[in-house]
């Protein structure tokens, strides 16, 4: 085979080595900055929202404007933000704490990033279009979603949803192989890192948890493009069954996106308390029982449609039964710190402001789960006070713990401290200041996704209360957003291991050469890294000698791929055939044109890395 | 971490398709695709069973099917699952002249079974019944056609394999290409087996 | 700084939770209950609660003394005993929780199925009232006394009313929070649930599931009147409105009969496309949401989709705007006879 193909790749400038890039830590940067970028967009989003709801009967963002906001802020949080956030965190860490050279599937791994990014920016178009943002939730119910009450929106949140979520279940499938065939010697399955834990487990969930959103999706598109009838009720359809289907993803995507949170938590809790994790195994089975009670719970999103006392019942009760295995973590946290030396990081400084604000989150849902009570909260402000607890105060929570804590992985130099403990604050501060507030509103009768409230109905002073806080949240952001460029401009260098962490990335360079190892590391047990400091080595027992690396070669294809589609998409929407003909050919030839072209790859030789050194 | 170290395409390890790195990836990888495929038909299946009985006026499922037909295409799609598995035999004994000539004869069934299925649809319009007719229309075109649609693309992709094949041979790079396209074939035919009993028998019966 | 925040939050929690029972808006706040639906709500909620502030509780406690007994002190570098786990520990806070949730789980399945049962389980010949929702408005029907009208619901207080929920478009959602929970009205479905006023009083109503663009303006009102005044008000509102006695109204009439009656009903038993007028000046609101004086109905007929009135209403299905189909004066005197139109 052959093995001569030399680095000549290397030479190209940055733009064309990231659009091009298969290695898993670029891949993780790009999630990370389009994550960021569209958290940035949904966030204005937000604020514009507050601002409008700040008094009452207030004149900014009035009827359809504001459901565009609503619409796409939801939709750019879960999908565009959040998910890619993760995805991010993901790509930065697993291979490294499996010890691996790469994931099992590089180009693959760029796709779906590809296809999130071009679906996300897609969807975003919409809002420069003449029929405007879809203003249908990001739950976009039918028949509301459909042609006869909304316009060219909807398409696009189909369509852009269609392309995203093809990406991230090819992401879910790739962890899924890595995770399972790519561990180093030693490391078995109950040996691994809890945040490869939780991300195995939320690949399984992406597997079968993102078809249902598929089919969805497709019926959608069908009724709205093609004139079918699932939806129409004239014509005997049905309207459930997009609330059924949507629902069947819905709930797991919350575990999809909240396990990998609790998996950096169970980094970053033991790392800063100097302490192994409490109770590994149960942690592991808690993952796993979350994961599988998710998918037999969507029905609590649907108590007032009127399935029957039976139907509700049975699926209350699944619902609370989730509080367990939650429950088990929280007091695995708090007993990992307990007889342990806490530091306070800006990492664990937001894993610290997790474990409150999330319980709070968690026993609300608990309260959401008892159908006679959701008769009184459902789509009312409570459920949004809920869900941002779980949601911001979980999710975003650890995807900041995680930030904090892989930055210097990632990049090599280290984020301010200073400014990062004055963003933890503001934004606890204010995200409490925000939503706690918004329980009550709801049990005071405000529903949610309301544009406005009268006067006279006793809201005003909590909306008002709330704005402030979503304010503080944006001020928050402005302080983390100068801690990025100030950390690129002038940050301080980070040293492979600036924590005393405890797993196999951290017995590494910062940031990782592009084989990641030198010599493939052999696990000895949990926390593999912290094992050999103890018995005073400062590198891991290599478990294979220095040998040749065998490198994936960078392809522009995925990108082409996923352009291709992106333009099929506006065919689609505006019904022209040559559009689509066009895009789906692009996106089809491209695939072609992998299956016909093996990709041999290139070879680092052993020379080369002992003048690299470590 | 490899077992075999065969880097010479004149000698096959015995199972081409997991002898590398790749090869195992790409097979696991598929298995766990196939997964996610199964809840996507299992999705359209429950539409289909929530919408079979809304014909909002057109022909019901008991007017409209002819079992004879649907019969032999599902004897055909049997058959070409046979087929396949000749030819990954045919691979695992690494010859080649008998794995295209299988995945030939694979293709040759796939694209028959598609003929009937054309012709089949095209009936059913005559009769009024449509994808814009009515709720069961629109969930009927749409599972029996995604299922089409695999066929489609399946016979697509093996026939781009075994263009590939001619050029390339059998290594184990290709191997792995061939073992998982069988494998996409067999579930593509699982399927119908379902569409089959859940979609005709049940149409024609319940 | 840490501890005196989290102390802070917990005291904010559980004292608003508290007081804020009572509080809110008495004919809108599901926390000041008027029905015997939300009686029971609100008992769970709070039953919840307090079992859930106990759960808080314990952590607080725990993560606050945590947090103070194992911080980092200056020079201190030691390492801490790397321990696995605890079976004891971990049982207990396993089995704590399943006790605590099979404790809410028994009111909660028993609820569930009192809030579906039939509203004759407690009240002979309940009445029946069909709510149907449009965008952005309510049509109320009593099949049984032949009324058609609408956004205002009138309920006889004490006793179970039957309600029958749909909906001509897309999904709405029926609450009164005041008197209990909420159901959805689905296109092509029909949902059933009782309604129960303790006592006599005027209940707002709001549409909780996203609808379009006056999602947040769909305000309805039930009002419960004692059983003898419901039955007046039934008998009021077969009677034929009187007779316009000012010109102006009289023209009005004229106008509302060339320009309005395609898609207003004035008659109790029928149904219309837009709204049944019948008694509109007596409705507690214009639209659902205004003040019923003359000017706000001029607001309304003038430009229903208007940016400060309920915008997106003038779709297909919706009402047009009349301010270039009639001139101000016009719509002034449509408005006049419109207020004519009461059942006093």
């Amino acid at each position: 085979m052959s093995t001569h193909v030399s680095h000549a790749h290397k030479k190209k400038n940055i733009l064309w080595d990231y659009l091009t890039t298969v290695d898993h830590k670029k891949i993780a940067i790009l999630y990370l900055f389009a994550g960021t970028l569209f958290l940035l967009i949904g966030g204005i989003e937000a604020i514009l929202m507050r601002l409008q709801l700040m008094v009452p009967e207030n004149d900014l963002f009035v009827g359809t404007t504001f459901n565009q906001l609503l619409t796409m802020h939801g939709t750019t949080m879960i999908f565009f933000a959040a998910m890619p956030l993760v995805f991010a965190l993901m790509n930065a860490a697993i291979p490294l704490q499996i010890g691996a050279r790469d994931v099992a599937f590089p180009f693959l791994n760029s796709l779906g990033f590809w296809l999130f990014f071009f679906g996300a920016t897609l969807t975003n178009i919409s809002w420069f279009t003449s029929g405007g943002a879809p203003e249908i939730g990001w739950t976009a119910y039918a028949p509301l979603a459909l042609p006869e009450y909304t316009g060219t929106g909807s398409d696009y949140y189909v369509l852009g949803l269609q392309l995203s979520g093809a990406g991230t279940l090819i992401g879910g499938i790739n962890f899924l192989v890595t995770i399972i065939n790519m561990r180093a010697p030693g490391m078995t399955f109950m040996r691994m890192p809890l945040f490869t834990w939780t991300s195995f487990v939320i690949s399984a969930l992406i597997l079968f948890a993102f078809p249902p959103l598929t089919v969805g999706l497709f019926l959608m598109m069908f009724d709205r493009l093609f004139g079918a009838n699932f939806f129409d009720v004239t014509m005997g359809g049905n309207v459930i069954i997009w609330e059924h289907l949507f629902w069947i993803f819905g709930h797991p995507e919350v575990y999809i996106l909240i396990l990998p949170a609790f998996g950096v938590f169970s980094e970053v809790i033991p790392t800063f308390s100097k302490k192994r994790l409490f109770g590994y195994h149960s942690m592991v089975f808690a993952t796993t029982l979350i994961a599988f009670l998710s998918f037999m719970v969507w029905v609590h999103h649907m108590f007032t449609v009127g399935l029957g006392p039976v139907a509700n019942s049975i699926f209350a009760v699944a619902t609370t039964a989730i509080a367990v295995p939650t429950g088990i973590k929280v007091f695995n946290w708090l007993f990992t710190m307990w007889g342990g030396r806490i530091q306070f990081t800006t990492a664990n400084m937001w894993a610290l402001g997790f474990i409150p604000s999330f319980v709070m989150g968690g026993v609300t849902g608990v309260m959401l789960a008892l159908p006679p009570a959701d008769f009184q909260f459902h789509d009312s402000y409570f459920v949004v006070a809920h869900f941002h607890y779980v949601i911001l105060g979980g999710v975003v929570f650890g995807l900041f713990a995680g930030l904090y804590y892989w930055w210097p992985k990632m990049f090599g130099t280290l984020l301010n401290e200073k400014l990062g403990k004055l963003h933890f604050w503001l934004m606890f501060i204010g995200f409490h200041m925000a939503f706690l507030p918004q329980h009550w509103l709801g049990l005071m009768g405000m529903p949610r996704r309301v544009y406005t409230y009268l006067e006279g109905q006793q809201l005003d002073t909590w909306n008002y209360v709330s704005t402030i806080g979503a304010l503080i949240m944006g001020v928050a952001t402005i302080v983390f957003a100068i801690n990025i460029v100030m950390t690129f401009v002038k940050g301080e260098k980070a040293p492979a291991d600036p924590w005393d962490g405890r797993t196999l990335e951290w017995s590494i360079p910062s940031p990782p050469p592009e084989y990641n190892f030198k010599q493939t590391p052999l696990v000895k047990g949990i926390d593999a890294f912290w094992i050999e400091k103890m018995q005073g080595n400062k590198e891991m027992t290599p478990a294979e000698p220095l040998g040749d690396i065998h490198m994936p070669s960078p392809s522009i294809l995925p990108f082409i791929m996923s352009l291709g589609f992106f333009i099929a998409s506006f065919g689609f929407i505006y019904h022209v055939l040559p559009v689509i003909i066009i895009g789906m050919g692009i996106g089809l030839g491209s695939m072609l044109a992998r299956s016909l072209k093996d990709d041999l790859g290139y070879h680092i030789h052993t020379d080369e890395l002992q003048e690299k050194g470590v | 971490m490899s077992d075999t170290h065969v880097q010479t395409s004149t000698s096959l390890p015995p199972e081409p398709e997991k002898a590398t790195m790749e090869g195992r990836n790409k097979f696991l990888g598929f298995w766990l695709f196939l997964g996610a495929e199964t809840v996507l038909f299992a999705s359209l299946f429950g539409t289909y069973l929530g919408l079979r009985n809304s014909t909002n006026g057109g022909p019901t499922t008991q007017e409209l099917f002819s079992l004879p037909m649907v019969f032999v295409a599902t004897v055909i799609l049997l058959v070409s699952s046979l087929t396949s598995v000749l030819a990954i035999q045919a691979m695992h004994r690494n010859n080649m002249k008998g794995l295209q000539f299988w995945f030939g004869v694979t293709v040759l069934l796939g694209f028959s079974f598609l003929g009937l299925e054309i012709y089949e649809f095209v009936e059913y319009v005559h009769h009024g019944h449509t994808f814009t007719s009515s709720a069961f229309g629109s969930a009927f075109y749409t599972l029996v056609g995604f299922h089409g649609g695999h066929v489609l693309f399946g016979v697509l992709w093996i026939l781009v394999l075994q263009l590939q094949g001619i050029k390339k041979g059998l290594t184990v790079v290709t191997a792995p290409k061939y073992y998982v396209a069988s494998l996409y074939w067999h579930f593509v035919d699982l399927v119908w087996v379902f569409i089959f009993t859940v979609v005709y028998l049940m149409g024609k019966v319940g | 700084m840490k501890k005196g925040n989290l102390w802070r939050l917990l005291f904010l929690v559980s004292t608003l939770a508290l007081v804020l029972t009572g509080c809110g808006d008495p004919e809108l706040s599901a926390l000041d209950p008027k029905g015997t639906g939300a009686d029971m709500q609100l008992d769970l909620i709070m039953l919840s609660l307090y079992i859930m502030l106990g759960v808080m509780a314990v952590v607080i406690v725990i993560f606050t003394y945590v947090l103070i007994r194992y911080r980092q002190r200056p020079g201190d570098n030691h390492i801490p005993k790397q321990v696995e786990g605890n079976t004891k520990l971990e049982i207990i806070w396993t089995v704590i929780p399943i006790i605590l949730l099979i404790i809410l789980a028994v009111p909660t399945v028993y609820q569930t199925f009192v809030l579906a049962e039939d509203a004759a389980e407690t009240t002979e010949d309940p009445v029946e009232i069909k709510v149907t929702a449009h965008q952005y408005w309510w049509e109320v029907e009593y099949p049984e006394y032949e009324i058609v009208t609408a956004q205002d619901i009138y309920i006889p207080a004490g006793e179970r009313v039957h309600i029958e929920l749909t909906s001509v478009d897309v999904i709405h959602s029926f609450w009164v929070p005041a008197l209990g929970g909420k159901m959805d009205a689905n296109p092509g479905l029909v949902n059933e649930m009782w309604l129960e006023a303790k006592q006599p009083g005027t209940y707002k109503g709001k549409c909780a599931e996203l609808c379009g663009a006056s999602h947040a303006k769909m305000d309805f009102k039930v009002v419960a009147l004692e059983r003898d005044q419901f039955e007046k008000w039934v008998a009021d509102m077969k009677e034929p409105a009187p007779e316009p006695t000012t010109v102006s109204a009289q023209e009005g009439k004229q106008l509302f009969e060339n320009n309005c009656m395609a898609c207003h009903a004035t008659d109790a038993g029928q149904k219309s496309l837009g709204p049944n007028l019948n008694g509109i000046a007596d409705r507690k609101t214009i639209a659902g949401f205004m003040d019923n004086d003359k000017e706000n109905l001029e607001k309304w007929i003038t430009d229903p989709a208007a940016r400060d009135v309920k915008p997106g209403s003038s779709g297909p299905k919706g009402m047009p705007a009349f301010h270039d189909k009639l001139t101000e004066e016009e719509i002034s005197k449509v408005a006049e006879y419109l207020q004519t139109l009461t059942i006093e």
